[in-house]
């Protein structure tokens, strides 16, 4: 039975990785389970300095969601450096660093630094994070910023490049066009989404921040849809994300058209999740008699299925607002 | 940097339900990384309402038990409300041979859902978890214990195995509020309570009889305490007043538990400025002097 799958370059020995944020650096995870059975690992969002994060509260429970400010809160690239890569260049599978910045100068900065580094797997473009004032989202939701961002970074390194996308827009079509054309390998489908939660009791919101990003269960229809349109409309591979909880979901992912998965907030009550999906996989091929995993891919049964609207093909977000 | 090298699968056969991970070379700080865990399914043995809202739980956890320090916690996945996906953090009050304690006040929504929980009942938990109190030395600081509420529970442990006694301050809102004071005093304790109504010990504050008590003598004397923020900050002030030394442990709003959601953050005091800080890791027991309880400007 074939697990594994190709992200541009990058070879994974099977489709199923860890969401960046949800997962630390890899070793917090080392003493609940082997890290070596997973596709990859994601870490936390890095930027070239260390970030302290923000005031709390940062998260909160919602309805089979969980709300989160966190702030990017991280080490900056030689804190990461000196504390967590010598344990996780020993992994035998890859490490994907997920990277971001405040200008686009730091992007490709950032990549430079670890394009020095000896063994790095993948970096990943945070151009999506909800919770920053500076930097993430706001090059996730301009395509002109977005495709300028990959640029410079597609320019700063030659490790594959996976593009972060935000689901904050109206068609996320000009996104994924414009992150292939500028030369990235692969993309992540999706962050987490803008919103919002208040106790009724002090009228205060339940983050410090006032806003934050939802992930969890409850938006996993949302990712669906976003990797179904996101794959119909480029060549490269989608690793599809939000509110994993078992094979199941990721399955439904890889029929949207997702490549590989990421199991995200589960990581934080059910650790072993990601292995658990990976079993699950399996036992799911074997019943459907399915000895390659790509022959999933994609493969969902759309009635009335067209390829994706023409007019959609552009890279000026005003444009495809009004479009819609 | 320390290296420091696991051998989760050497532990024992009678640990068969715990699952572990292989050998592996850490590259960090042992204080950066949560402490010898284990996740395991646990089944309820007992499970008693107290005093009104206050439940001691009871939980066979083979894995979890015999690897509990002091101030240590256990975070528990409450199955029966699907749609709230976090786990519930709770300090390990007692561990027994292949047992583990939880002494609980229903607070909200997920407590609530926990005292429905019955024997025979499971219970997935994940721990020990965070970094708990230094246990007194025989010839060190007479330790003085002060707990607000259900602080007690993170305090029994550190009351059992300290080599030496010394004096317990309780408080709370009302009688029904200070628990297990018979089992402290049967460790050879003195339990001095106090509630704010005056129903129960001295009237007011835990935090007044207790500076009393460090007026009339303070010398030689370490503070561990757990309880709500405005006591622990309190008993933070008595310690720089009287030049103690004194151990918190912090009751922070969780999430993972493990280190990596970043939830439960706390400003830290460090060489050079201060920093964020992960409750679940580095604490819930924080030195007093490193504790800032306010974020600086």
């Amino acid at each position: 039975m074939n697990l594994s799958v190709q992200l541009g370059p990058l070879r994974l020995q099977n489709p199923v990785t860890v969401a960046s944020g949800t997962f630390g650096y890899g070793v917090e995870y080392a003493r609940l389970l082997d890290l070596n059975q997973l596709g990859a690992v994601t870490v936390k969002g890095i930027c070239l300095r260390p970030v302290r994060g923000n005031p709390t509260p940062r998260t909160a429970e919602v309805t089979s969601g969980l709300l989160n400010a966190i702030g990017l809160q991280g080490p900056g690239v030689d804190g990461f450096i000196r504390q967590y890569w010598p344990f996780l260049r020993q992994l035998r599978v890859p490490t994907i660093i997920n990277i971001w910045g405040t200008t686009i100068e730091e992007y490709a900065e950032v990549a430079r630094r670890f394009d020095q580094l000896e063994g790095v797997g993948a970096l990943e473009l945070n151009v999506s994070c909800p919770n920053i004032k500076e930097g993430g989202a706001q090059f996730g939701t301009d395509c002109r910023l977005l495709a300028r961002v990959v640029a410079a970074c597609r320019k700063a390194t030659r490790l594959p490049l996976i593009t972060k996308l935000s689901p904050n827009v109206v068609s996320i079509v000009p996104y994924a066009r414009a992150a292939e054309q500028e030369g990235s390998d692969a993309l992540s489908i999706m962050n987490s989404y803008p919103a919002m939660a208040i106790d009724i009791e002090t009228r205060r919101p339940r983050l410090a921040n006032g806003v934050g990003g939802l992930t969890g269960p409850c938006i996993k229809p949302i990712a669906i849809k976003l990797v179904y349109d996101a794959a119909r409309a480029v060549r490269i591979p989608i690793i599809g994300m939000g509110g994993i909880q078992s094979a199941e979901d990721a399955i439904e992912f890889l029929l949207a058209g997702a490549t590989a998965v990421a199991v995200g907030t589960a990581n934080f009550y059910a650790p072993r999740t990601a292995l658990e999906v990976i079993e699950g996989l399996q036992r799911y091929m074997q019943r459907h008699g399915l000895t390659d995993v790509r022959d999933l891919i994609g493969r969902v049964d759309m009635p009335g299925a067209a390829g994706p609207a023409a007019s959609e093909n552009t890279c000026t977000p005003a444009e495809s607002r009004m479009q819609q | 940097m320390l290296r420091l090298l696991l051998f989760c699968r050497g532990q024992s056969a009678r640990q068969a339900t715990a699952r572990a991970a292989p050998p592996l070379t850490l590259g960090v700080s042992p204080r950066m990384l949560p402490s010898t865990m284990v996740e395991e399914s646990t089944e309820i043995l007992a499970h008693e309402r107290v005093t009104e809202s206050y439940y001691l739980l009871t939980l066979r956890a083979p894995g979890i038990a015999p690897r509990v320090q002091p101030g240590q916690f256990a975070h528990l996945r409450i199955w029966s409300r699907p749609d709230a996906l976090l786990r519930r953090p709770f300090s390990i009050y007692q561990a027994r041979g292949d047992t583990i304690s939880i002494l609980y006040k229903v607070v909200g929504k997920g407590t609530a859902a926990l005292a429905r929980m019955q024997p025979g009942e499971r219970l997935d938990a994940l721990g020990p978890l965070g970094h708990g109190f230094a246990l007194p030395s025989p010839d060190g600081p007479e330790p003085i214990l002060v707990a607000g509420g259900y602080g007690m529970a993170a305090l029994y442990l550190l009351a059992e195995r300290s080599p030496r006694r010394g004096i317990v301050f309780v408080g709370g809102r009302r009688r029904t509020d200070i628990l297990c004071e018979a089992e402290f005093r049967a460790l050879g304790w003195e339990v001095r309570p106090a509630t704010e109504d005056g129903s129960y010990g001295v009237r007011g504050l835990v935090t007044e009889p207790l500076q009393v008590e460090l007026q009339r003598h303070a010398a030689h004397r370490k503070l561990y305490a757990c309880g709500p923020t405005p006591m622990l900050r309190a008993v933070a002030r008595l310690a720089e007043a009287f030049g103690l030394p004194a151990e918190l442990s912090l009751d922070e709003h969780m999430c993972c538990g493990m280190g990596v959601c970043l939830t439960c953050v706390v400003p830290v005091r460090t060489d050079g400025g201060w920093e964020y800080q992960r409750a679940c890791t580095e604490g819930p027991v924080f030195d007093a002097r490193q504790v800032l309880w306010e974020i600086p400007a």
